[in-house]
C-alpha cells in the first residue's frame, strides 16, 4: 500500500513535531497574542480612535486572539487527526452564536415592546 | 492494532498507513477530542453568562457602573497573567513529551504561580467592589458581572487544583500513558480558560469605556 505523501505534511501546528519546532510554534503564537492584547488595550483608551467604531475593532482583535490561540495553543488545524475537531468547534460557535445574539435579540425586543412602569401603575388605578 | 502511545517510532507508522485502514485512533486522539467536547459545553455555559451580562451591564440601578469601578491597569496585570500562564503551560507540555520530570515541574510551578497571581488580583478587586457596597447584589449589572467573572474564577482555581493533582501524579506514577493523556487535558483546558478571558476582558472591562 503507497502512503499518501501529503497526509506527513498535513499536521497541526506544532502538534507532532520536534520540541524546537513547538517551542517556535508556541513564541510566535505568544508574540501574535500579546501584540493583540496591547492593541485591544490602546483602542479601548486612545482618543485617535473613531469612538463609534471602537467596540468594532476591540470585537475583530478579540476574535484574531482567539483564532491565535486556537491554532497556536490549542494546535487546531486542518490536519486528519483534527478535522472531528473542528466540526465541533464549528457546531460549537454555531450554538454560542444562537445563545448570544438571540438572548440579546429577544431581549432588546421586550425591553422594546413593554410598558413603561408609571403607565402601568395608570392602568392598574 | 497500532497502539501509538508508546511514542514516535509507532506514531509514525502510524501515520503511514491510510486513513481508512488505521483502525481505532490513538488514545491520545480519543481523550483530547472528549475533553474537547466538554470545552465546548463549557464555552456554551459560559456563553449564557455573556449573554446576561451583555443584556444587564446597563442595568444599574443607580448604583455604580463599570467606569466607576473596574481598573485597566488591574485588568491589564491579570491579562498578562493568564497568557503567559497559557505560555509556560505549552513549553511544560513540551518537557512532558521528552519526558523530562524537574522542568516540567519548574513549568508547572510558574504555570500555577501565575495563575495564583490572577485569582490573587481578582480577588483582590472583588473585595475592593464589596467594600464599596458594590456586591453582587447590589444591581443586575453587578449580579452578572460577579456570575460571569466569578464562575471564570472558579474555573482558574479548579485548574490550578487539577495542576497540582497531576504533579502529584507524574511524581509517584510517573509519565504513564495514562498521566500524559491527563497532562494534555489539562493543557487544553488551560488555553481554553484563557480564551474565555479574552471575551471578558473585551466585553467586560474594555466595552465599558467606549
Amino acid at each position: 500500500m503507497t502512503p499518501d505523501p501529503s497526509v506527513e505534511s498535513d499536521r497541526a501546528t506544532g502538534a507532532h513535531s520536534s520540541g524546537r519546532d513547538r517551542l517556535k510554534s508556541y513564541t510566535v503564537g505568544f508574540g501574535f497574542a500579546v501584540l493583540l492584547t496591547a492593541a485591544s488595550f490602546l483602542a479601548a483608551a486612545s482618543p485617535f480612535v473613531w469612538t463609534p467604531g471602537v467596540p468594532v475593532l476591540l470585537a475583530v482583535l478579540a476574535i484574531a486572539q482567539m483564532g491565535v490561540h486556537l491554532v497556536f495553543f490549542l494546535h487546531v488545524s486542518s490536519a486528519p487527526d483534527s478535522t472531528n475537531t473542528v466540526l465541533a468547534l464549528a457546531f460549537g460557535i454555531f450554538v454560542v452564536g444562537l445563545v448570544v445574539f438571540g438572548s440579546i435579540i429577544i431581549m432588546a425586543n421586550l425591553d422594546h415592546n413593554i410598558m413603561p412602569m408609571e403607565k402601568l401603575m395608570q392602568m392598574q388605578r | 492494532m497500532i497502539d501509538t502511545i508508546d511514542g514516535p517510532p509507532s506514531e509514525e507508522r502510524f501515520y503511514l498507513v491510510p486513513l481508512s485502514e488505521r483502525g481505532p485512533a490513538p488514545s491520545r486522539v480519543v481523550a483530547s477530542y472528549g475533553f474537547w467536547l466538554f470545552l465546548l459545553s463549557d464555552i456554551i455555559i459560559f456563553s449564557a453568562f455573556f449573554a446576561a451580562y451583555a443584556v444587564l451591564s446597563t442595568h444599574t440601578d443607580g448604583g455604580p457602573g463599570g467606569t466607576q469601578l473596574f481598573k485597566p491597569a488591574h485588568v491589564l496585570i491579570e491579562t498578562s497573567c493568564l497568557l503567559v500562564s497559557s505560555f509556560t503551560c505549552g513549553v511544560m507540555m513540551i518537557s512532558i513529551d521528552r519526558r523530562s520530570a524537574r522542568s516540567t515541574y519548574c513549568w508547572a510551578l510558574l504555570t500555577a504561580l501565575l495563575g495564583a497571581a490572577f485569582l490573587w488580583v481578582e480577588l483582590t478587586e472583588f473585595r475592593d467592589m464589596v467594600l464599596l457596597g458594590a456586591g453582587p447584589s447590589r444591581s443586575a449589572f453587578l449580579s452578572a458581572f460577579f456570575a460571569l467573572v466569578g464562575t471564570h474564577g472558579l474555573h482558574v482555581t479548579l485548574g490550578i487544583a487539577w495542576l497540582i493533582a497531576m504533579m502529584a501524579q507524574v511524581a509517584t506514577l510517573g509519565f504513564m500513558p495514562m498521566v500524559m493523556n491527563r497532562l494534555l487535558c489539562f493543557s487544553l483546558f488551560w488555553h481554553a480558560l484563557d480564551i474565555v478571558w479574552i471575551g471578558v476582558f473585551t466585553i467586560v472591562y474594555l466595552g465599558v469605556h467606549r
